[in-house]
This record gives C-alpha cells, structure tokens and sequence, in this order.
C-alpha cells in the first residue's frame, strides 16, 4: 500500500516536472501567462506530492512496514522512535527523497515570495528549478527507488547504522547540509534567468543576495554542526578529519562565502558581473558535487554510502550543468561588461577581489588535494593519501591571510582610501592586538601560525567592536538615544553589514578555539586498573569500574571514572562502548566535560572482560568551546543579515552604503 | 624578483612544518607526532595518532618501539612505506608529480593576484581616461547625508 | 571576450570530469602491495597449539600465508574451507598454509579454527607486528610466498577455490 502510493506520487510528480518544464517553455515563447502560472502550479504540485511520498516513507519508518526495503535495512523493532524518524536520511534513497522535498520548499518559497516582483526572471527560473527537480525524481523514481519492496517481508529489519543511531545531532546535520546545499539551487536558479533572459542588470543580484545567505546560514550549520557529531561520536577526539565529504561540503562554502562578497560590488559598483555569474555556478555545480562524492564511492569516506549506481547519473548532471551554464555565461558575455571602474588599489574592491582569490584558492587547494588521490593514479598508477598534513600545510597559511582580509576589509574605504584613514582607522588595533600578542607569547605560546592566529583574530574582535562602538556613538550623539539603544537601532537599520561584521566575529572566536585546541592539546592513552589514576594537565582522572548491562537494541559497557582537579571532586565521566548485534566492532561513546576554558575528553578504548582494567585514552583541549560559541555566532549573524527589514529594502540599502562609506570615524 | 619572493614564501611555508616537527619532545610526543603523518588502514582518512581502532594502537606501539631502538624518524617512515606504499603517508612526499599538489594552489593564487593587480590598473587607467569621479572615502558629503538620513528616520 | 578564452573556459571542463569519470574504473579500498616481488618480511609465530614456525625454517617450501579474524564476516568464513581444502590437497607437495589471526581474541578464534576444523597451522599476532610488517590493512588478506622466500602474490578480500589453486600452482 505505502509502496504503490509511494512510488505513484514519486512518478506523478517526475511528470508533473516534465510537463511544467515544457510548458513554461511554451508560455516563455508564446508569451502566454496562464501557461507560467500552470508551470508555477507545477513546483507547489511537486511539493504537495514530495510532502505526501516523505510522510509514507515516515509511516512506513515509524510503523515498522518491512515490506518496505528502505524500512526493512534502515530500521528495527528495537530502535528507539526518534532514530527511526531520521533514519528517513540514513542511507542513500531516503536521503534523495529528503533533498526532493527541500528543494520542493525552497522552490514553492521562491515563487511565492518573488513572483510577483520578478515577472520577468520568474519564468526562467520556474524552468531551472523544474529541471533540478525532474533530474532528482528521476533518480527517486529509477536507480534509487525509496519505495522498492522485498519479498518474503523480513520479521525485524536490520536498523540505522550505529554510528547514525548514537547522537540526536544526526537529526540537524544532514538535513542543515541538505537545507544548504539545496539552498544554492536558488540563487543558481536565478542566475541563469538572467542569463537565459539576458536581463543582466542587478535585479537578479538584489533578489538573490537573501537566497544565498539562508543558503549559506544551512551550510554552515550542517558543517558546523557536522564537527561537533564528528568530536562527540566517532571518538577520535577531533572534529574535521579533511575527509573528501567534509571537504566536498566545505567547497560550496568556500565559494558561497566568496559570491556573498562580490555581490557587494555588482550591486554598487556594477562591476564583477561576469565573475558573480561564474561564481554562482561553481557553488552550485560544488554542492552537486558533494552529493556526487557521498554516493558513487570514488573516493573512501566515513560517509560513502554503498556504491549504488547513480554516481554515474550524478557525474552526468554535473557535466550537462557546467558545459550548460557556462556556454550560456560565455554567450553572454558582452553584455557583462563592467559598467564602472576602480579608482585605487587600495580600497573596499581590492579588498573583496583579494578576499575571493583567497576563498578561490582555499577551495582550489581543498578541491586538488581531496582529488589528487585519482590524480596520482591516474598519472603515476601509484596510490597516495591526501590528509591532514597536507591539508594543514598548505591551508593554514591561506586560512591566516584570510583572516587578515577579514578584519581589514570592511572598514577599508569605498572606492579610494587615503593612508590617513587606513592609520586612523587601524592604528588603535593594530597596536592593541600586537600587545595581546605579545601577551600571548609571554604565556607560553611559540610558533608563527599560533601566534598570527591568535593576533589576527584578536585584531578582528578589535575592529568589529570598534566599528559597533562607533557607529553606536555617532548614532547616540546625532539622536540622543542610550547606548544600548543606539546599538540595535544601529543593528536594525544596517542588518547585512553588521550581520556580516557579527559574523566575522564568530570566524574569529571559531580561530581562536582552533589553534588553542590544536596547539595545547594534551593527550595520554593509559591502562589502569580500578583505582589507578592517570594525570593530565589540571585534570586527575581516576578509574573507578565498569559497569554493564543489556539495552533492547545493544549492549553497554560503561567505564566509571571520577575526576579531580587539584584534589576537588569535580565530575563523574562515563565513556562507553556499544555493542550493536549487526555490528562486528563496537561502537565508542565519548564523554566530554566542556567548560569555556578546556574540554576533558574521554574515550574508553578496550577493557578486560573481568573488569580488572580499563584503556582509556584521555585529551584536553583548551577553548574547545569557542569553536561551538563561533559557530553559533555566525548564525547569529548570518540571521541578523537574512532578517527581513520592515522599512522597504531600497531606503536601508542606501544608509547602510552611507555608513559603510566612513571608515575611521568618531 | 618576484618569483624569488614567491619561491622564498612558499619555501618557508613548506619548512614551518619541518622545523616544527625537527624540535624533539619526550619519545611519546615524538611517537604521536609520527602516528600523525601516517594513515591508519582500516579506518577512514583518520591518522594512526588519531584513529581509536585497534590496529591502530599497534602501530603506534611499533612506531614507538623504532624509536626507543634508536630509529630515525625516516627511517621509520621508510619502513611504513615499504610494507604499505607511498599510501601510508598522509602527505603526498614532496617529490616529483607530487609537486602538482603542494605547488598548484600557491601558483593559482599568485598568478590570480597578478590577474587582479593588472585588471585594478588596467581599470584604474581607463577611469582616469573618462569623467574622474570624486574619491568618496573622506568626502564631508557622505557625513552630512548620513546625518540627514539619520534624521528623517526618526521623525 | 575573445573567443580563445571562451574556449579554452569551456574546454577546462572536460579533463575534470574525466578525472572523476576515471575515479569509477577505480576502487579506492585496493591499495597495490610493494612487498610483492620482494623477500618476504621474516616471521616467527607462536601457534595456538604451542608449536613455533618461521619463515627461516619454510625456506624452500612455497608458502601460504593467510590473515584472518573471527570477527571477518563473511568474508574469512567463505574463504576458509578452500583453505582448508587447498591443505589437504598440497601438503603432500610440500605447500604450507599458515593461518594469522589478528586482532581478535583467542577464545574467539579458537571457536572460528574449530568450526572450519582447520588442520594447518594457525597462530595468532600478539601486537600485530607480523600483519604491520606484512602491510595487511584488512583481513582476509593472503600471501604466497614462493620457494625462494620472494612474494609471489598477493591477495586481498576472501580467496575462491580457483585462484588459490591457480596461484598454488604457478609457485610450485
């Protein structure tokens, strides 16, 4: 029954695409609005239908349907009810169903909201998304049917992965990823309206800058909160191993972050036209791409699916996407011509060119080093690893001179800046963060990078602060408001550029918690025996016993330990191993002890079965915590940007222009 | 002069991590500092440092037990790489082909800035050539207009 | 823009796409051995019924040296009555298989030798120095070590019967 309804409205709605791609097609040349509008129809038809095929598959989830074989691998009796909701994303066809019914979203949101001040661009950019949607049911619809059935049906299925089933953040970081890389069709979307339409003015610009930013917003949450599933489950003690679909998800990121930039000048200095085009398009073909390395298995991953057979499709989609998009980009070139020019080398433009050749050249080393693998078969036919070392290496300088860029950039003039407004605007700075430097080094931190990470970040906090202090200052002297008054009225009227500079507040603690966990952390691997203690940085750990029992779906063993921390009880930690039935080797759970200072990380790593000792592998690592606060500062910021404003947006464009038009004062 | 500073920069790049790693600590520093360069190989993209499995763990035992025997540490990354090939490295060696990796990105941003630099003069020149607009950076104008606005708001 | 760049924009897809087209004839778990051709890495085991075997005292005979684990599933379980069966059939010609369980434990293992009731050799690798010196990153993983103490083969991932076979033969 779920699997008939299923797969009818999964086929219903490839048909519903097909037809409203040609349609409005049709309507386009024959310039018949009824004919759009029906195409619009379409995309909330699709929608409705994605909606229904994502609650039979939740049905079939929750109501244990193991005729179903999505149901019968991916659940079990003894899972708990919210890991067999989310086991919706826990494999490949679930997953393609979750990005069909985003995309539904995010298409049905786009039409309501734009259509009406959009009428020329909508059109296209109903055929654009009809596409991408009729490419991802095709492959629900053929190679990755959600709604196959097995025969005989199973009595119990065989349950989510366990890795999958151990942390509640699996409920947010699929789908944020998703969100974000589904986010990107948007923008995408419209960039080739204008393309197609060849009304390459800044109204797709305008329209698309909020789209990108939600999209954006969802990435970084899936990545952020990626991180932190991956320190607080796969029990390695870090949280971005440079695996090819971290890397994959951190591409589209990179270039996003990039376009977000550029859009700025497109919009007021109607330059980059050409540039912000291309750039849409690689973030879009990238997020493709990282679906493309999740599912065909080219590379080994912690989060290669088994290989299935749509990789080849995936590949295809890419190609027909690139060669697409950019021959319409180099057909329309004529018309991107930059309208105005640069006056200096020193200003907010060069700044942001120099801020996308670094994202570009962050995401090129990324995009090389997670493929050189294939490279150096290919060429040499010898295998080598592309990791860590590598990616630290070449990155970490990029990374710095990135962060450089970002505390200087937005307060670089417009246009021309004079040396006497670059000194006036960062002497203070500049002097402040070298003295906290300075106090770094003299507390104990050496090397160049922790150091430059540490006063770069630093001048950032600086400048940010310094620019809210100011435009507070100046807004309290012209109005006479209180402080903190003039400081979200200042907020309110200028949302994307102080969202942007809350933002680049958080990149800044997210560097700080970086270096310092990476720099001073602490490591030790110990066996000890029941009452034995192993001493690490403050820390006292001791190893009290193990404790164990039976769970409907696993089996426990627990290590007990207590922690001290110069002779004070501190806290009771209890890492864990979990034996699942399905599973030859257990799965670790971590227990970790945050405080803003350092986090005590402790992973048991083997035992002996008659409970006489335990191996347990503890870490410190400062200022883990700030990387989290970073992280959820910068969606902070990044919702302050996307919020709408009540005014119209016109009239807040042109005060946040002016106030960003004056460095240095106040 | 300028490939001169472009190659003393990426050389510097490159040797930071040498130098890093040439400083000695205690044998257990040096053993987790050597497990980071290698690759565990049954897990995925996790360094042996890093990775909790359990073979793992016995190479960072062998790693350790070279050292205490008095081995270099290339000596002991020669060793892995004889039993498991140039894979085991979780760095490309710098040689050869694997110059593509380590260079590419640096060439690309060097040349892409030397794109951007031509294009801002190339920019710059042809404004001069056309109306010269004011430079708006320290222009009283844009004060007053912040303040008007500033104003009209509020009423 | 001139038409080179347009081009030569366009063009630039191409290799990309046939790096990733290329990443499917590959498979990213197949790492080639650089041990095979070479001296094979002596060894010295202690088995589980307390005899002792090297490689010094095989010299001479081809070797068949297998990796396994009990908790190999099912890869170790499929492939291991062929090994049993290749035994049987080659002892008489001199052939030895040596069966290496690693990281596993032993009552474990013994269940495993038992239920495939295995009458080569097995021993197991206390601290998996045999398996890091033989480069084994996954279990099962089989070598052939010819008469003259060079690795003639390597296998990786569960043996059927004709290669075993096959490869038995091209040593003798």
């Amino acid at each position: 029954m779920i699997a008939t309804l299923g797969r009818f409205s999964i086929w219903f709605a490839l048909a519903i695409a097909v037809y409203g791609v040609c349609v409005s097609i049709l309507g386009i040349r024959r310039h018949r609005p009824a004919l759009i509008e029906s195409a619009q129809g379409a995309i909330v038809s699709i929608f409705g239908l994605s909606s229904f095929a994502v609650l039979l598959m939740e049905a079939g989830l929750v109501g244990h349907d193991f005729s179903l074989e999505y149901v019968a691998r991916n659940a079990s009796l003894d899972t708990p009810v919210f890991y067999t909701i989310i086991a919706l994303w826990g494999a490949l066809e679930g997953s393609i169903l979750l990005w069909i019914w985003l995309l539904g979203l995010m298409s049905v949101l786009a039409v309501m909201i734009e259509s009406k001040r959009q009428r020329e661009l909508m059109p296209y950019v109903t055929v654009v998304l009809l596409c991408i949607s009729a490419f991802f049911l095709f492959l629900a619809a053929f190679p990755a049917s959600p709604f196959t059935t097995i025969s005989p049906v199973p009595p119990d299925g065989r349950g989510p992965n366990p890795l999958l089933q151990n942390h509640p953040l699996m409920a947010v970081h699929p789908p944020g990823l998703y969100a974000g890389y589904v986010g990107w069709a948007i923008p995408y979307a419209f960039g080739m309206a204008a393309l197609i339409s060849g009304r390459l003015g800044e109204t797709w610009i305008r329209t698309v800058r909020r789209w990108s930013l939600v999209a954006w917003g969802f990435l970084t949450i899936g990545i952020i909160v990626g991180g932190r599933w991956s320190y607080e489950v796969l029990g390695w003690g870090g949280y971005w191993a440079w695996d090819p679909v971290e890397n994959a998800s951190l591409l589209p990121w990179l270039t996003g972050t990039a376009f977000l930039h550029t859009i700025m000048i497109q919009e007021r200095r109607k330059m980059l036209k050409f540039w912000n085009v291309a750039l849409v398009i690689i973030t879009f073909a990238l997020t493709i791409f990282g679906t493309f390395l999740t599912r065909s298995g080219i590379l080994s991953s912690v989060h290669a699916f088994s290989d299935s057979g749509v990789g080849p499709l995936f590949l295809g989609f890419i190609g027909v996407v690139l060669f697409l998009s950019f021959s319409l980009l180099v057909y329309r070139s004529d018309k991107l011509q930059a309208e105005g020019d640069l006056d200096s080398l020193v200003s907010r433009e060069s700044a942001f060119l120099v801020n996308n050749l670094l994202l570009l050249g962050f995401a090129f080393s990324v995009l090389l080093g997670t493929l050189f693998p294939l490279l150096s078969e290919a060429v040499r036919g010898v295998k080598v690893s592309v990791g860590e070392p590598f990616f630290n290496t070449v990155n970490v300088p990029i990374g710095l001179s990135l962060i450089f860029l970002m505390a200087i950039g937005p307060l670089i003039a417009w246009q021309h800046a004079s040396i006497e407004s670059l000194r006036r605007t960062f002497a203070g700075p500049l002097c402040l963060s070298i003295m906290g430097t300075g106090i770094c080094w003299f507390f104990g931190v050496r090397g160049l990078y922790p150091l430059l990470a540490f006063g770069l970040s630093l001048f950032t906090v600086i400048t940010v602060c310094q620019e809210f202090v100011n435009g507070a200052r100046t807004r309290r002297r012209k109005t006479g408001e209180g402080y903190l008054t003039a400081l979200s009225k200042l907020t309110s009227r200028g949302r994307r550029r102080y969202g942007g500079l809350i933002v680049h507040l958080g990149v800044a603690f997210l560097v700080i918690g970086i270096t310092a966990s990476s720099v001073f952390k602490l490591e030790q691997e110990v066996t000890l025996k029941p009452g034995e203690s192993l001493q690490l940085g403050r820390y006292q750990v001791r190893f009290d016993d193990l404790s164990a029992w039976q769970e409907p779906h696993r089996f426990v063993v627990q290590g007990n330990f207590t922690i001290f921390n110069s002779n004070h009880k501190v806290a009771e930690m209890r890492p864990a191993k979990r034996f699942y039935p399905t599973e030859q080797q257990p799965i670790g759970t971590v227990d970790v002890r945050s405080t803003m200072r350092e986090d005590l990380y402790l992973v048991l790593s083997s035992f002996a079965k008659d409970g006489t000792s335990a191996t347990v592998k503890a870490l410190v690592r400062p200022l883990m915590m700030w990387i989290w606060v970073g992280g959820w500062i910068m969606i902070l910021g990044s919702l302050i940007a996307i919020w709408p404003d009540r005014r119209r947006a016109l009239a807040a464009d042109s005060v946040e222009e002016y106030v960003a038009w004056q460095p240095g004062r106040s | 002069m300028r490939s001169a500073l472009f190659a003393l920069l990426v050389a510097g790049i490159l040797s930071a991590q040498w130098a890093s790693a040439a400083v000695a600590g205690s044998l257990e520093e040096q053993t987790l500092r050597l497990a980071a360069e290698l690759r565990c190989p049954v897990c995925q993209n996790l360094s042996v440092a890093d990775s909790p499995s359990e073979m793992a763990t016995q190479m960072r035992e062998v790693v350790h037990e070279k050292l205490q025997n008095g081995e270099s540490p290339d000596q002991i990354r020669n060793y892995f790489v004889s039993r498991y090939g140039e894979w085991i490295l979780l760095a490309p060696t710098r040689q050869g082909f694997n110059w593509v990796a380590w260079l590419l990105p640096f060439v690309a941003i060097v040349g892409g800035g030397g794109i951007i630099v031509l294009t801002i003069r190339r920019s710059i020149r042809r404004g001069h050539k056309g109306n010269v607009e004011p430079s708006g950076s320290t222009d009283p104008r844009y004060t007053s207009q912040l303040d008007e606005e500033l104003k009209e708001w509020e009423q | 823009m001139a038409t080179w760049k347009k081009l030569s924009l366009l063009l630039s897809i191409i290799p990309l796409l046939l790096l990733l087209a290329y990443g499917f004839k590959t498979n990213p778990r197949e790492v080639p051995s650089p041990l095979v051709g070479r001296q094979a890495p002596p060894f010295a085991l202690t088995m589980f019924d307390g005899s002792h075997n090297s490689l010094e005292q095989l010299r001479g005979k081809p070797v068949v040296l297998n990796f396994w684990a009990s908790w190999c599933f099912p890869a170790c379980y499929e492939e291991a009555p062929h090994l049993e069966a290749a035994w049987q059939t080659y002892r008489d010609r001199g052939v030895i298989v040596i069966g290496v369980d690693i990281q596993d434990r032993d009552a474990d293992a013994k269940a495993f030798i038992d239920r495939f009731k295995f009458s080569f050799p097995n021993g197991p690798d206390p601290q998996g120095k045999t398996s890091i010196d033989y480069g084994v990153y996954g279990v099962p993983e089989t070598f052939f070590i010819g008469r003259d103490g060079t690795i003639h083969y390597k296998h990786v991932g569960g043996l059927d019967e004709k290669v075993l076979k096959a490869k038995i033969e091209e040593m003798l």
